[in-house]
């Protein structure tokens, strides 16, 4: 993965990011001398947070594997402390969410890095799913008991194990692809966040007919659309740093495109239900860390599951 | 040293309650402040402290129980070293001084204090009566500002009776300053500056 850094196909890669910041950058800046206001501002607020992320990104790509498993680490944290503060827990929840944040956290991304891929894909669905209620029960609060072990187990999925597929493509074995594998990740991620981007600015460009008025009110039949169909094509035009051929490109990057609007959708009813708009505030423009992964949560398990079943 | 230190708890703290911070007709300056809040938990006074700006941390000191943070090791080099703490005693005896005589010769003429005026902690869902010594202090000081300030959530993070806290984003909210009145009474008093906090609690 080190040499990552000296070929030619990757530079390409990173340079093809840098030159998209750019042009968004000088875009809004345009935008901001003609016309003023909230929406500008946050614009350029989100701008400058992709150039944060973006970095963030790529300097974990370029230590190697243990960095991509910190930052996705570091990202699940972040995201389940969102998600539980939106969820109502009581105190006798408190034991089992030390486990889940200190101990089965930690050890689902100490397992990415081991490459233990047997025990990585049971450790959340099975024996954290048996432990939770247990301990919960344990603490003797039978109130609202099912909901409670419920959301927790929820959390946890969506938060930790979801998100830690995406670092798990690094331990694939793709006959042809060896070291390479931090492309298949930065495919993902660059493609799902696009398709996120290419949504809101097709929606706002043309969008009138809205998907579901009642969980979120900015998802329109046109920014669906256009914004799958945009970002599936630069997905194929990416072909040549993937191990699939460009038919195959183009198929995962429409399961991905559409598994990060089903994520986005679905994450927002959830905020809708607890009645916040974000699920927190800490990246300018974003809102919470959870606003801006909840596509990948759910494109990352479907991607790497396609990936290891048909090319390993 | 002790400001490393200082900057590593409040890291931690914010690790784990995050650093929300809302102000509500409030301006942090250098003036002579007393900052009371609602108290559900240990940390309470740590993320209020971490909620100022970095120059007014410096003089700003928490008050603590003496029964619990002048022991020795750990939470002596904490409480006294690190973050300054004026301590008094929860069960006064009568040899004891005064903690008022104490809160007001730790406040001197340039330090802040952050209070719990409840007394002890609650479970976080009401905020019990204040006790007297906020008034006695607005009294004594008049020329200190009375600062309310919300704590939201923290008890979620550290509940009473737990010893290991778990992550969970809490806020601080600090409401306009406050004066005793020139013909207000205690009860009166202590009510209207009960109620400031209740009402940050819809920010």
């Amino acid at each position: 993965m080190v040499n990552m850094i000296h070929d030619r196909q990757t530079l390409m890669l990173f340079g093809g990011v840098l030159a998209l910041l750019l042009v968004a950058t000088i875009v809004g800046q345009l935008i901001k001398l003609r016309k003023r206001g909230d929406v500008v501002d946050n614009l350029n607020a989100r701008i400058r947070a992709w150039w944060v992320m973006s970095a963030v990104f790529a300097l974990s790509l370029l230590t190697g594997g243990l960095g991509s498993v910190i930052l996705f680490a570091a990202l699940s944290f972040f995201a389940l402390r969102e998600f539980i503060t939106l969820t109502p827990t009581r105190p006798a929840d408190h034991s089992a969410l030390f486990w889940v944040f200190f101990i089965i956290t930690p050890l689902q991304y100490y397992l990415v890095g081991a490459a233990w891929y047997g025990f990585f894909s049971v450790l959340i669905p099975v024996y954290a799913f048996l432990f939770i209620p247990s301990r919960i029960a344990l603490s003797g609060d039978s109130t609202c008991f099912l909901e409670r072990s419920a959301k927790i187990q929820w959390g946890l999925m969506v938060c930790v194990y979801c998100v830690s597929h995406v670092p798990a493509l690094l331990m694939l074995e793709i006959p042809g692809y060896a070291g390479k594998n931090a492309r298949l990740l930065f495919f993902l991620v660059v493609i799902v966040q696009l398709s996120d981007v290419l949504q809101y600015v097709w929606g706002k460009l043309l969008g009138k007919h809205k998907i579901a008025p009642v969980i979120s009110p900015s998802k329109t039949w046109e920014g669906f659309i256009g914004g799958v169909l945009s970002a599936t094509l630069i997905g194929t035009a990416l072909w040549w740093a993937t191990p699939f051929t460009m038919w195959q490109t183009m198929g995962m990057a429409f399961i991905i495109t559409v598994m990060g609007f089903l994520g986005g959708l679905t994450m927002s009813a959830i905020k809708r239900d607890a009645g916040v708009k974000d699920w927190g505030s800490s990246i300018q423009g974003h809102g919470g860390v959870l606003d801006r992964i909840d596509s990948i949560c759910f494109a990352g398990p479907i991607f790497f599951h396609l990936t290891r079943y048909f090319f390993t | 040293m002790r400001t490393f230190v200082a900057k590593g708890v409040v890291g931690i703290a914010r690790l784990l309650a995050g650093g929300n911070v809302r102000r509500v007709g409030f301006t942090p300056d250098e003036r002579q402040r007393i900052y009371f809040a609602n108290h559900a938990s240990h940390l309470d006074f740590v993320l209020v402290w971490a909620a100022l700006p970095a120059r007014l941390r410096a003089m700003t000191r928490p008050v603590a129980a003496k029964d619990y943070w002048d022991r020795a090791g750990l939470r002596r080099y904490l409480g006294v070293k690190v973050f300054n703490a004026v301590l008094i005693e929860r069960t006064p005896t009568s040899t004891a001084p005064n903690p008022i005589d104490i809160l007001l010769d730790g406040l001197g003429d340039r330090h802040s204090l952050i209070i719990f005026p409840e007394g002890t902690r609650g479970d976080g869902s009401t905020i019990a009566p204040f006790k007297s010594g906020l008034y006695r202090l607005g009294k004594a000081r008049p020329d200190v500002e009375l600062v309310p300030a919300y704590i939201s959530n923290l008890n979620r993070v550290l509940p009473k009776g737990e010893f290991v806290p778990v992550p969970m984003l809490a806020s601080v909210s600090f409401g306009e300053p406050m004066h005793i009145g020139e013909d207000e009474d205690k009860s009166a008093f202590l009510d209207r500056a009960r109620n400031a906090i209740l009402e940050l609690r819809q920010w």
